[in-house]
């Protein structure tokens, strides 16, 4: 096998610096790549879109139906993860903690029910409890991140960022919350329903501005056809539409990010791990 | 303004997440929402594909912008064929599967359809599209949703099947990427007809040649020909019955489209043949795919794993007509598009009867199948008469085309490989028919299951006796199939 | 030699994206790890992303955000020169193409979770060795 990734690798590398013989050389601003599509974006975006952020406006306008799609694969990918992993049956091994004397009780028969109440708790297995430090640490950041998340999905048109980084931010910082408490506290608070239906609905936002858009009369996601449904100067509604869609793409991927850790590191059980 | 081509990808997306969003009120709805959503896409399709035939060309801008600059779907007479091609069966598969899909996966069922619509979704804007880019997007949601469902198949071997699909597929999606990067950096567009006007100035330059085997070499990655098959058998006999149902007739088949697509109206037949020296070597590949395709399934102990490698063959058929170099080449690796899918479609269909029936497929417990299940079996040995080409069925057409198209090129290797690829299928064929008309002596004696009919649900027997029409039908006027919509298409 | 290295030094990044984009395959080909072979399929889909931005590049641009371009009016009045900015199409293709890699990488790695709790390993060829253990058993 060895022998022959190295031969396959050797006929791929030749193949691809023989293509590169004739390509334009790193930079040249004459190459064709940089001056027949790129021109025209360079010079009529902001005049056409009123955004800025020509990366912004090439992703969520003019190749928005590609956008479209992307937001898609990660909802297929969270979808994937869900699929394959979630398993419903409990778990054969349970540890409850007394939380009053910190006593730990094995359970090895699935059947056995601990009387539900406030007194009991249920534990990981090699659960080590968290670091004063970090937890605190870790409560005070993460508001601030999510703030700063939301930040970036909403100044995507003017400096860098958008949905999708904004999306990741925000997921992070829920990733960060079962990091430093434990998995319960972070699937107790953000529920795989609203999991589930928040990454559904992002990219409902996404279509379905899309879809207005066509029910006003105009082609797919031509978002300057919303205008009379927006109260909002004509000539900016491009960049509006572009909002919208940026905040569906970090919706959708929030959900997605935190769906893809919680059944990756619980093998789906969403009880314990990491 | 029409905006049916939209409509046409955008019926089962939007069906897609409104499935997801319904699953959590009552899990029957979701089954109800895909169907709906592939009768409008279906429905959409047909539109489609006669607005093209009247009246030309489709195009349709993404948000309103012109086509280099924005994306563009672009329909002329061979997408809008494979577009009704794959939403029909999808359709019908949808109608045919519920209960396999009951049996197999019965908890998740609700999210196997999220996840079987956005598949049909990626092929159907794979087919529609009209920008390089778009396309590679688009391949990638199939390959996810498709890896996801194959691992949802037998539990012990199917995620492994799965997890080398993807390091497979992987390759061949990035090969495509790489390819699309080459083109972009000597063209400096990705709209398929803006790149095409401007590779004519730039034939010489080794960047697009580079960017031509790039290409070629991820959609055979993805299609399965011969030497990069190796995931395909295992992917599709672990995957569940009703997803295989419709990933075996329609995933490669697309595959095949984007290579002609990329053959007609990217490089340019001029390109391959004139400029290239390429067209013998790849016929001589083909001619081993459909060798190496048909001597493999002689092998095999199993229904599903001798289905796989049927189609390993036949993709040798379409890749080798497609590379004939003249029109008659071309007609039938077109023609055979469509009646393969039909064919296959009708083999899963067949197959996945008996699985729901016996929960076996392996050769040793097909015994008895004529008596208990006569319309399944008639319905199989139709489809398998139409793989063997038998003349009423399309198989035959077909195939005829390649024949003929062989021998105008002089490619009486590729002409021999078709049929002694027949002669083969017909003795696997008529094994299977043996095996299952006749009852075992040991082993069922207990139950005796040959006595008493127990066929399959209406639901899936209709589907079968409907495709099997559409087999015969797509023979009978194959003809017109070919005057109306390939022939108008390669001018 | 002589012109193969003002080649080599015109077009270098091309070049090293070759070289990353083949360490990648190797590991997706050669090693018998699943884990590996992941993290292999993963640099190779990099080196893709690294050969798509260095198309984007223009020597003498800057990041594709006009300037004072922001909010206002103003923006029209200023005259925007294309050489002033670098080209934001391969920019929007990589995002497209990056979130395609972590979603390819998800479900990846949802799968070796899936392979590791049914067989307990993720080397190939013991991997293969316990399939068709389980196959002659039945």
């Amino acid at each position: 096998m060895k022998f022959f990734g190295f031969v396959i690798v050797c006929l791929t590398g030749g193949l691809l610096l023989y293509g590169t013989m004739d390509l334009p050389d790193w930079g040249d601003p004459g190459s064709p790549a940089s001056t027949h599509l790129s021109d025209y974006y360079i010079e009529h975006i902001v005049e056409e879109t009123q955004v800025p952020n020509l990366v912004t406006a090439v992703l969520a306008d003019y190749r928005g139906y590609d956008t479209m799609f992307e937001t898609a694969v990660v909802f297929c990918a969270g979808l994937a993860c869900f699929l394959l992993l979630r398993d419903f049956r409990p778990k054969k091994d349970r540890y409850f903690r007394h939380v009053p004397t910190g006593v730990m009780l094995h359970f090895k028969n699935p059947q056995t029910r601990l009387i539900a109440g406030n007194e009991f708790e249920h534990m990981d297995k090699d659960w080590v409890p968290s670091d004063m430090i970090i937890k605190t640490v870790c409560r005070i950041l993460i508001p601030f991140i999510q703030i700063y998340a939301l930040y970036v999905v909403a100044h995507g048109d003017f400096s860098p960022g958008g949905g999708f980084q904004g999306g990741v931010i925000f997921g992070s910082s829920l990733i960060l919350m079962a990091i430093s408490y434990n998995l319960k506290t972070l699937v107790k608070r953000v529920t795989e329903k609203f999991l589930s239906v928040f990454a559904a609905l992002g990219v409902l936002i996404y279509v379905g501005l899309g879809v207005a858009a066509m029910l006003m009369g105009g082609h797919f996601l031509d978002y300057g056809m919303l205008a009379p449904l927006l109260p909002s100067d004509p000539g900016h509604i491009r960049a509006l539409g572009m909002l919208g869609v940026e905040i569906g793409v970090g919706i959708a991927v929030m959900a997605v990010m935190v769906i893809i850790y919680i059944n990756i590191v619980s093998e789906g059980r969403h009880d314990e791990g990491l | 303004m029409n905006n049916m081509p939209a409509i046409l990808v955008l019926a089962p997306l939007l069906g897609a997440f409104f499935a997801c969003l319904a699953a959590w009120i009552q899990k029957q709805l979701s089954y109800y929402i895909a169907l709906a959503a592939m009768a409008v896409s279906c429905f959409a399709a047909v539109s489609v594909l006669t607005d093209v035939i009247t009246s030309g060309t489709m195009q349709y801008r993404m948000a309103g912008w012109a086509p280099p600059m924005g994306i563009e779907l672009r329909i002329d007479l061979l997408n809008a064929m494979v577009l009704v091609l794959i939403s029909a069966i999808a359709f019908v598969n949808l109608v045919a599967s519920v209960k396999n899909v009951e049996q197999e996966i019965s908890d998740r069922a609700p999210s196997f359809y999220v996840m079987y619509l956005l598949f049909v979704v990626g092929l159907l804007g794979v087919t529609a599209t009209g920008d390089l880019f778009n396309l590679y997007v688009l391949i990638e949601i199939t390959s996810l949703t498709s890896y996801t469902l194959i691992a949802l198949g037998d539990k012990d071997r199917a995620p492994l099947a799965a997890l080398n699909y993807i390091f497979i597929g992987v390759i061949g999606a990035s090969f495509y990427l790489l390819g699309v990067g080459y083109l972009y950096i000597t063209t400096g567009s990705l709209n398929m007809a803006d790149v095409a006007v401007i590779l004519k100035g730039i034939q010489g330059s080794s960047a697009v040649l580079t960017a031509f085997i790039l290409c070629i070499l991820g959609v055979w990655i993805k299609m399965a020909l011969f030497p990069l098959h190796v995931w395909l058998p295992n992917a599709y006999a672990f995957a569940p019955v009703g997803f295989a149902r419709v990933v075996a007739p329609l995933m490669t088949k697309v595959m095949v489209y984007v290579m002609v697509r990329l053959m007609v109206t990217v490089f340019g037949l001029e390109y391959i043949f004139e400029t290239l020296n390429l067209a013998d070597a790849v016929v001589w590949l083909a001619v081993t795919a459909i060798l190496a395709g048909a001597f493999t399934a002689l092998f095999q102990k199993d229904l599903k794993k001798m289905l796989a490698y049927i189609i390993v063959c036949e993709i040798g058929y379409m890749v080798g007509g497609a590379w004939l170099g003249n029109s008659l080449g071309m007609t039938g690796a077109i023609l055979h598009i469509l009646n393969d899918g039909l064919m296959t479609f009708a083999l899963f269909l067949a197959v996945g009867n008996i699985i729901y029936m016996r929960r076996q497929t392996a050769f040793s417990d097909l015994s008895g199948l004529f008596a208990a299940m006569p319309w399944t079996m008639a319905g199989f040995v139709l489809a398998g008469l139409s793989i063997i080409g038998v003349p009423p069925t399309c198989g035959f057409f077909s195939k005829w085309y390649l024949v003929l198209g062989a021998f105008e090129a002089g490619a009486y290797h590729f002409a021999a490989a078709l049929i002694i690829s027949s002669l083969v299928c017909a003795v696997l064929f008529f094994k299977v028919f043996e095996i299952c008309f006749f009852e075992a002596d040991s082993g069922a004696g207990d139950h005796n299951p040959a006595k008493v009919i127990t066929e399959a649900p209406v639901s899936m027997l209709a589907s079968l006796g409907l495709v099997s029409v559409a087999i015969i039908a797509a023979g009978i006027y194959a003809g017109t199939i070919v005057d109306t919509i390939i022939l108008p298409f390669l001018q | 030699m002589s012109d193969i290295l003002p080649l080599i030094v015109a077009k270098y990044n091309f070049w090293l994206y070759i070289i990353l984009m083949m360490i990648g395959l190797y590991a997706m080909i050669a090693k018998n790890n699943l884990m590996k072979k992941l993290v292999g399929m993963n640099i190779f889909q990099t080196a893709i992303i690294l050969f798509y931005v260095s198309i984007g590049y223009k020597h003498g641009a800057t990041i594709p955000i006009i300037q004072g371009g922001h909010g206002g009016h103003s923006a029209h009045d200023a005259v925007i020169h294309a050489a002033d900015y670098i080209n934001p199409l391969p920019h929007v293709l990589m995002l497209t193409a990056i979130v395609v890699s972590v979603a390819t990488f998800g479900v990846a790695m949802a799968l070796c979770v899936r392979i590791y709790q049914r067989y307990q390993t993720l080397e190939e060829d013991e991997l293969r060795m316990r399939v068709s253990e389980r196959i002659t058993h039945e």
